[in-house]
């Protein structure tokens, strides 16, 4: 069989075409993004980017009901927005098989979070599995169809960052043919209401009663779920995932119950295998969520969180110091200063950003790559909560403050997420707030996910694209304008005057993202001019730094955007030909 | 060789993932186990990032290097390669390119790019070789091949013959730019 190189999520995409997948629907987020775009390259499966977890979520379990095996992917917090339909399908079951993979983000990388995913499977009551490489994310995600099919579930599979975004080596299956099973109408199963509702609860405490009295042994295509590594006797270690391989390189010679079903745990072997060692230790990144069952189980443990965090990944050297062993001495190195993230050179964004930085305006922010303004220099963010939360913060903040003087921030494809729901309020409930939506044609955080106002699909294929200045009018809001944010002058106008109006109004920047469209790359300089005020450092472009004293525009890293020349008071910069160019859209 | 760890630190856009990828499909095509693990999202918009390659005879468990643990280090920007210093191993190399960049705190005033970062890096590595590798992949046609100019430099002291190298290159990079590449690579270990 082929071996290839894989990243974590590009595993798990194969694992959904070899299992026969028809339909993928997923929002993008960090670390999870790449399992539908890798999804996206297979022919015969249907994907597509969701405009929110709880759309890909619904999508993925009516193709369920519609008969075929279905997948949606989403960042932990996604898992919030898609908590509502998880729940009851977790109730209903499925026809064809249903997985929703969820990818935390431990220690906190790219996410406003690190929640815990576990608890979500747990409450829902469905079966979850967690992989330890890149090859069991392609095996775990082909088996859960199995155990979704099996035991009528609706199955959740965990990643995090550290085995989403590592590479290693995968063997690749074949692909299962998966006829799809016709539709047969059973309202008793799919229609939750109180009556059904019911019933379904008992039904789904029962699968998970069977799952938990099968876990010890389960076993699809020779992969055994949970399994013990009997080494040394006097440690025995308790892990899964991540920390599973942190545990084989810092304790070689400990023995291991490795589970990858985390929901329900294998007590019974985790019982047996406690019998077995002198010091039983549980080993798991985030909250106790081994520990405090078992220990509810009455397994005694010489050591859990008591000897590590809840915050932030793990490691092996951090394995090695708990258990008080040797690890290499080196430099240590303490003033090197930090390299916080920036938004690229050219980046649309910063038009808006300096324009609201100058006029002190508070900003309601959102999540997206804009969410960088909040540093300095631009300082130009107050808040980020979670995704479209910007503009209902900011009536709520309208309310309080008997002023709307304030501002709302967020991007088109955190607008279409879950900010719109937060505009109709506004709208609905008299707010006479300001909106900005950042429209850049793009998803961009991410990496460059398409989203309904880009005109593609997830495949690159042509999609209508909805014209945002409509949608918002349809929503009521009677003041729209649209804007260059590169224009300086128009921006700093717009948002006076919009602002101080007594009425709802929504201003829409428009420039697509620096890193899609080929840039004019014409570099500028910092000419005998300058007066040294200092004010294009003020907008934060990763290309100016400073040289002898004075502003220096790195030729390598300008991509010639211009907007330094256009902050600048007394014209002191100019691009190198003389002219400079415009972005080539 | 039985193990190899090579850490890949620089500033996000850079290329350092193309770096990581090359060098994970050279283990695969010699039967070497081998594990990456990279930084995506929010920390690649001009940050720190560092890219882990671990390749083993003998199979590959966790995806991170330790602290200590790197054989070689292959830094795209001076500041980059002294935060990393403490993850090199006694006695390992370091690959420097000649590059500083300011982070905003330092743009800013708010913070000092550190003065001694190649005695540092002298003090602490058995050997540094650190030279201007953005200049020679300007001269091979494009600063984007400031990666494979540093990989050519590190790949003396890497488990993989010359012709290993070549077909990687030819495989993992745009036909029109394997050329160019093919250059940046030579260059970079005659370096």
């Amino acid at each position: 069989m082929e071996k290839k190189i894989m990243l974590g999520n590009e595993a798990f995409a194969r694992g959904a075409y070899e299992a026969g997948v028809k339909v993928v629907s997923s929002y993008p987020g960090t670390p999870s993004t790449e399992v539908t775009e890798n999804a996206a390259k297979y022919d015969g499966i249907h994907v597509e980017w969701a405009p929110n977890e709880k759309v890909g979520v619904e999508v993925a379990i009516g193709a369920s009901v519609g008969g075929v095996r279905s997948l949606s992917c989403m960042k932990h917090v996604g898992l919030n927005v898609a908590a509502d339909p998880f729940f009851t399908a977790a109730y209903t079951g499925v026809t064809g098989g249903a997985v929703i993979l969820v990818a935390d983000d431990n220690g906190c990388h790219s996410s406003q979070n690190e929640q815990d995913s576990r608890y979500y499977g747990r409450s829902a009551g469905v079966p979850v599995l967690e992989p330890s490489n890149a090859q069991e994310c392609k095996d775990y995600l082909k088996l859960a169809y199995d155990i979704s099919e099996k035991y009528d579930t609706v199955v959740l599979l965990r990643s995090n960052t550290r085995i989403s975004h590592s590479r290693g080596i995968v063997t690749l299956g074949e692909k299962i043919e998966k006829e799809r099973i016709p539709y047969v109408k059973n309202f008793q199963k799919y229609v939750a209401m109180p009556a059904m509702a019911k019933k379904l609860h008992i039904a789904q405490e029962k699968r998970l009663a069977q799952i938990a009295a099968d876990a010890s042994e389960m076993e699809y295509d020779g992969i055994k779920l949970n399994k013990v590594e009997m080494n040394d006797p006097s440690i025995g270690i308790i892990t899964s995932g991540i920390c599973y391989q942190y545990v084989k390189e810092a304790l070689p010679n400990a023995s291991v119950l490795k589970m990858g079903l985390i929901n329900p745990l294998p007590l019974d072997m985790i019982k047996d295998f406690a019998g077995k060692v002198e010091k039983l230790y549980m080993i798991e990144e985030g909250d106790p969520f081994f520990e405090e069952q078992v220990k509810a189980a009455g397994i005694e443990l010489a050591g859990g969180k008591d000897m590590f965090t809840i915050q932030g990944e793990y490691s092996a050297n951090m394995i090695r110091k708990a258990f008080g062993l040797e690890i290499a001495e080196t430099v240590s190195i303490d003033d090197a200063p930090g390299r916080p993230p920036l938004l690229c050179a050219g980046c649309p964004h910063r038009g808006l950003f300096h324009v609201l930085s100058k006029q002190k305006k508070t900003v309601l922010g959102d999540i997206g790559c804009y969410t960088l303004a909040s540093l300095p220099p631009t300082e130009a963010m107050d808040t980020c909560l979670c995704m479209g939360g910007s503009i209902s913060m900011a009536h709520g903040f309208e309310m309080a403050t008997e002023s709307s003087d304030h501002v709302a921030v967020l991007g088109d494809s955190t607008f279409f997420h879950s900010g719109i729901t937060g505009l109709i309020n506004m709208n609905y409930n008299g707010a006479k707030g300001t909106v900005i939506i950042l429209d850049n044609r793009i998803t961009g955080m991410t990496g460059h996910q398409q989203n309904p106002a880009s005109g593609k699909n997830a495949k690159g294929e042509e999609a209508p694209a909805i014209d945002i200045a409509t949608l918002v009018r349809a929503c009521g809001v009677k003041n729209v304008v649209e804007v260059d944010p590169f224009d300086i002058p128009e921006v700093d106008r717009i948002v006076k005057e919009e602002t101080a109006r007594e009425e709802l109004s929504v201003i829409i920047t428009k420039r697509p993202c620096a890193l899609i469209v080929k840039q004019p790359d014409i570099p500028y300089i910092v000419t005998d001019k300058c007066k040294n005020c200092k004010m294009c450092m003020k907008i934060g472009c990763p290309a100016i730094e400073e040289k002898d004293g004075r502003p220096y525009i790195v030729p390598d890293r300008c991509v010639g955007c211009g907007l330094c020349a256009t902050v600048c008071p007394f014209d002191a910069i100019e691009a190198e030909d003389g002219k400079g160019g415009e972005v080539n859209d | 060789m039985t193990k190899t760890n090579i850490l890949i630190v620089g500033v996000g856009g850079q290329g350092t993932l193309l770096a990581s990828v090359l060098l994970g499909n050279l283990a695969l095509d010699k039967d070497y186990d081998v594990k990456l693990s990279e930084v995506h999202g929010m920390a690649q918009r001009g940050g720190s990032v560092v890219t882990h390659v671990k390749i083993s005879e003998d199979g590959v468990n966790s995806p991170l290097i330790e602290e200590g643990d790197a054989d070689v280090i292959i830094a795209f920007e001076e500041l980059e390669a002294y935060r990393w210093l403490p993850y090199l191993k006694k006695g390992g190399t370091m690959y420097v390119n000649t590059q500083q960049w300011l982070p905003m705190p330092v743009v800013m005033g708010q913070a000092k790019y550190p003065e001694n970062i190649m005695e540092t890096l002298e003090k602490n590595a058995a050997k540094v070789k650190a030279f201007d590798a953005l200049k020679i992949a300007e001269e091979c046609g494009s600063v984007k091949a400031v990666n494979v100019v540093l990989l050519g430099a590190a790949s003396n002291d890497l488990p993989f013959d010359e012709d290993a190298w070549i077909k990687v290159i030819e495989e993992n990079v745009k036909p029109k730019f394997v050329d160019l590449n093919k250059k940046a690579f030579e260059l970079g270990r005659n370096a």
